[in-house]
């Protein structure tokens, strides 16, 4: 009898079944093919806006996507480097063999996982309990806790033109029941696509004519326990391109062999993923669409062409390729393709990743509806610690919106649920100045420390970064500016006004124009840059930040009203039809994320609140 | 409900007809106490019946009263509404009428409050339902408004799709930073599109200050020494206009002497007590008070003696005003001319006295000069007479006016536009078309992104 079995290896179930053993659990990680074990089919990067945000979030909860994203990196590059703190992310080029490679030899040395390779086809199912698995060859295995994080699997079907091949990606062996089985429990199941672009040899690629792309000059890491394994120096370059009005040609020639306009898909497919046919289609006055290309690996010559995801025939697929400046004679490895997969409705998700309907199953990364490695990794931490603490008869961890990207997108999905496979965008975090890629480790480790994910040293480094920062603050409001001759020609060389009273640094700081770097020329500071970093955004943005906070504080007194889980809403009378519907579907924790659904509005809300008082003699 | 009150439903101003309703616990009581015609308290609910109101022997006006019985009307409880015929004078009177006979002037939105309270919820006793309704987070928490005017709804909308393009475009560049195709909102487009946001938004701002004008009345606080002939000019103005309402406590502590009708809106005089009592000009006590009383007043009426010279305690206080609001109205022209207007050079003087028919005219057209009453009540559109809506707009403007320091300041542009987007979601809140989804929705129809 296993604590947590995890079905599937892809960047959900490894942090699933890794963070699992770390909290003392004796877990199995089952698998259809060991050596695919974090594997990365579609783009070879790690990060990326807000998504980068999102590893530093698993890599503060004792998370692995970080560490190994760190040892396994081609190029790292600061997004957003010129704007606000709170759009800054990191995105690295991964190796696709390395990473992998890593993030196995991770798990092989996590005590208590234990892995093993099978197809599963079906839960065990007693009484609307889960309690373990089985096997396609009908073996069955005993679990505490179930976490499925099956990817693409779920009834996978690659498109290319016409062609319809009932296959995981590249290849792999699909899932055939899973998903039927899921349904005869109850659950409603959606059907997404996604798509990934061809792979072209390096060997076939004219880079001389592309626009080189390269990484950062100075040394990042996503892990705030590792140093910098890389060098600069060794860094590889990525290339632009662009489409031209000859490829838009191809494309509108051959639309209707496309297996998404000539009708032969029925998944709903990502906005902000489109085809490139859809860009062709939906914005025809374009004159150009901006693609990339992006070394896959430095052990083999795939090329990956971001931004040309494609559903067409592979013939076409040459031509359109063929017409790219740079891409003339290029030989396509790999053709792109479309892939449908079942999911579950997010809507019959807890916020702790427990479904609604079978207790004791979790789920996570794109079963639930989501897209994108890093939005997996973090449900999958998340659905292991919540296992775990199912396991212990524990409250489960639930991160809020003011926590971390992670709490987000957990709540967008149980929520607002979806219909579209979902991104992370910082656009969607409405207190995204506290959610920043500097301060993951202090928004999160208190909670990793607790629930025994972080080590003591890890925890003891955080106390001292939290002193620190305080006291430099406390620093820089004690030292006053002395306005010497010396330091007055500090302030002229530099181009700044001089301060026409003498000030503390801290207000000094406050100032547009000055930065940290140009007070240490007059005040010196032993301070780590990492500290100084925190202390220059604390000071700078305090009026922003302040008005966050209290944003902030008003949705958690909000968040603190709590609905019964009993709550029968057709006893609420005066609700409006749609709103009692939504209500019904979705069964908010909390009065805030009642408010949180579209078509619940403040009326509904507040008959909902009439009602609970009356019924429930709730506080509210 | 306990108590009974009453309100004029239909914007103030000149119009065919105003209707005043009546709702409480008495509503058919009191109404049918001033109505002549046939007993309102054996009709049926939900009809319309033709008559007059009267008080104290006199017809006032010839109305149509629509009698509705609880629980089926807005606030659940007894509403009548009486279809008085237009004009402020007509319609206040009747109002009067009421007020002397049991009903309680209606608080702003309480109709709206009532209808909360009544069976559905206690929003005054629920603090924490309250802070549902103020809270500010990605849902839709919008009551639906259908009193926006149409017109001013669309230039809302209009204002709205340039905010929302402007931060879907900073969005843009900030989850995709490696498309360079994309425009980049530099500062300086920043500061472009900033300006024709806050002139459109400035539209709206007047109108709202319009609305509220239409809405509330002016206030208009008297301040002079008690030999300057105050009284008279307020007895004057009563007179000639005819005193409105009397004697009823405003909102503020302020006691409103009287009200006349000007150009079809109402503007009420206050009477500022504070240096009422001579003995008590030269403590700065007396003066604070008067300054305070006249600080929530929109108009300061400066009132001196064209037959003495200015005092230095009158100086002194006139000094301590809000000079924006302040006209001087020098008094009592028909006498000699014995005041210095040196000292009085940066305010704008009236002459009159209250002994002409006409003596006060020059005052009267002042006022309306200053607030343009006339454009305020020709102009052809519908203000946002809310109070909540004309709240969100200011709130907006003050999200607009953030933009702009924390801009000045060198503030990134991704913090820049945080206060961009509290004035969207404020303005999405007031024409009820707030989404969750909206923004993310308008980035990916108008920009062409991904892999």
């Amino acid at each position: 009898m296993y604590d947590v079995i995890v079905v599937g290896g892809g960047h959900a179930g490894c942090e699933a079944c890794h963070i699992a053993a770390k909290m003392g659990k004796k877990t199995l990680l089952v698998t259809g093919n060991i050596e695919n074990i974090a594997d990365m089919p579609c783009n070879p990067s790690i990060g990326g806006t807000a998504k980068g945000i999102i590893v530093r979030e698993v890599d503060a909860l004792g998370g692995l996507m970080g560490v190994v994203a760190d040892k396994s990196h081609i190029q790292i590059k600061m997004l957003n480097p010129s704007k606000g703190p709170a759009v800054r992310s990191l995105r690295a080029q991964a190796d696709k063999i390395t990473y992998p490679k890593n993030m196995q030899k991770e798990l092989f040395n996590t005590n208590g996982l234990e892995i093993k390779e099978a197809m599963i086809e079906d839960l065990i199912v007693n009484n609307n309990k889960v309690t373990g698995v089985i096997t396609k060859d009908g073996e069955k295995i005993d679990g505490k806790t179930v976490i499925l994080t099956t990817g693409t699997y779920l009834k996978g079907n690659i498109l290319i033109g016409a062609e319809n091949t009932p296959s995981g990606p590249h290849g792999e062996e699909r899932s055939n029941y899973l998903s039927d089985k899921l349904k005869e429990y109850g659950l409603k199941i959606i059907r997404l696509k996604t798509g990934t672009p061809q792979r072209i040899d390096a060997k076939s690629i004219d880079f001389d004519v592309l626009q080189k792309e390269v990484g950062d000059n100075c040394y990042w890491t996503f892990s705030n326990d590792n140093l910098p394994s890389y060098k600069l120096d060794e860094q590889q370059p990525c290339y632009l391109i662009y489409t031209n009005e000859k490829t838009h040609d191809i494309i509108r020639k051959n639309l209707e062999k496309s297996a998404m306009y000539g009708g032969y898909a029925t998944g709903v497919g990502p906005r902000y993923c489109p085809s490139i046919e859809d860009k062709i289609v939906r914005f025809s006055d374009k004159e150009r669409h901006q693609l990339f290309l992006e070394p896959e690996s430095l052990f083999y010559d795939d090329w990956y062409l971001q931004g040309f995801s494609t559903s067409m025939p592979r013939d076409v697929q040459e031509l359109m390729v063929h017409s790219l400046k740079g891409l003339e004679h290029a030989v396509i490895n790999k053709y792109a393709y479309a892939i449908e997969y079942d999911a579950i409705d997010p809507l019959q998700i807890k916020p702790s990743l427990e479904n609604k309907i079978l207790e004791n199953l979790f789920t996570a990364g794109q079963i639930n509806g989501t897209s994108g490695y890093e939005e997996a990794a973090g449900q999958g931490i998340i659905a292991g610690i919540n296992a775990c603490l199912k396991i212990d008869d524990k409250e489960p961890l639930i991160l809020k919106r003011s926590d971390a990207y992670i709490g987000v997108l957990i709540d967008d999905l149980v929520t607002k649920g979806t219909i579209e496979p979902y991104r992370m965008l910082t656009s969607r975090a409405e207190f995204r100045l506290l959610l920043r890629h500097d301060n993951a480790d202090l928004r999160l480790r208190d909670y990793a420390y607790k629930l025994g994910t972080i080590s003591k040293d890890q925890y003891n480094r955080l106390c001292e970064k939290r002193q620190n920062i305080q006291d430099l603050i406390q620093y820089l409001k004690n030292q006053h500016l002395k306005l010497t001759d010396a330091i007055k020609k500090v302030f002229i060389d530099h181009q700044i006004d001089i301060p026409s009273a003498s000030m503390s640094f801290y207000d000094l700081l406050k100032r547009p124009e000055i930065t940290m770097a140009f007070i240490e020329l007059i005040l010196p500071i032993e301070e780590s840059d990492e500290i100084k970093e925190q202390v220059q955004i604390e000071i700078k943005y305090e009026g922003y930040i302040k008005k966050t906070y209290k944003e902030v504080e008003k949705l958690l007194k909000l968040e603190e009203k709590e609905i019964p889980d009993d709550i029968d809403y057709t006893n609420v009378k005066n609700l409006a039809t749609e709103a009692r519907q939504k209500l019904a579907a979705v069964r908010p924790k909390t009065i805030a994320q009642a408010m949180r659904i579209s078509g619940v509005n403040p009326v509904d809300i507040s008959v909902l609140s009439v009602y609970l008082k009356k019924e429930y003699n709730s506080s509210l | 409900m306990e108590d009974t009150i009453c309100a004029v439903a239909t914007t103030p101003g000149i119009g065919a007809i105003s209707i005043v309703r009546v709702t409480g616990i008495d509503a058919i009581k009191i109404v049918n106490s001033i109505f002549r015609g046939k007993n309102l308290e054996k009709m049926s609910s939900h009809s319309v019946i033709y008559g007059h109101i009267v008080f104290q022997e006199k017809v006032i006006d010839e109305v149509l009263v629509i009698l509705m019985k609880g629980p089926k009307t807005y606030t659940t409880e007894d509403t009548v509404e009486i279809n008085c015929h237009g004009g402020m004078n007509t319609t206040n009177k009747v109002m009067e009428v009421l007020l002397k006979n049991g009903c309680r002037l209606a608080e702003p939105g309480e109709f709206t409050k009532r209808a909360f309270l009544n069976g559905r919820i206690n929003l005054l006793e629920a603090e924490s339902v309250n802070d549902l309704i103020v809270a500010k987070t990605d849902a839709s928490r919008v009551l639906a408004l259908n009193n926006v005017d149409g017109k001013l709804t669309k230039v809302i909308q209009n204002l709205r799709e340039k905010m929302v393009k402007l931060i879907s475009n900073i969005e843009v560049n900030i989850d995709y930073p490696e498309y360079q195709d994309e425009v980049q909102i530099t500062r300086d487009l920043l500061e472009k599109y900033l300006k024709e946001i806050t002139d459109e938004l400035h539209f709206l701002v007047s109108g709202a200050k319009s609305g509220r004008i239409v809405k509330n009345g002016i206030n208009v606080a008297i301040i002079g020494s008690p030999n300057v002939g105050k009284s008279s000019i307020l007895n004057h103005l009563l007179d000639e206009e005819k005193a409105i309402v009397t004697d009823i406590a405003g909102t503020t502590r302020d006691i409103v002497e009287g009200s006349i009708s000007l150009n079809g809106v109402q503007v009420n005089f206050i009477d500022t007590a504070g240096i009422r009592d001579t003995e008590d000009v030269v403590e700065k006590i007396g003066v604070d008070k008067s300054k305070q009383m006249a600080q929530n007043a929109d108009l300061i009426l400066f009132v001196l003696n064209a037959n003495n010279a200015i005092t230095e305690e009158e100086l002194l206080l006139l000094h301590q005003l809000d000079k924006e609001k302040v006209v001087v109205f020098i008094n009592k022209n028909d006498l000699k001319i014995n005041i210095s207007l040196e000292k009085l050079n940066d305010y704008p003087i009236i002459y009159g006295n209250t002994i002409d028919v006409k003596g006060l005219d020059g005052l009267k057209a002042a006022i309306e000069e200053k607030f343009s009453l006339e454009s305020i009540v020709n102009q052809d559109m519908c203000y946002l007479s809310n109070l909540r809506q004309i709240d969100l707009i200011e709130k907006a403007s003050a999200s607009i006016q953030n933009a702009w320091n924390s801009f000045q300041n060198g503030m990134d542009v991704d913090l820049v536009e945080i206060d961009i987007r509290e004035a969207w979601e404020i303005l999405g809140e007031l024409i009820g078309e707030a989404s969750p989804e909206e923004l993310v929705d308008n980035i990916f129809s108008h920009f062409c992104l991904g892999k």
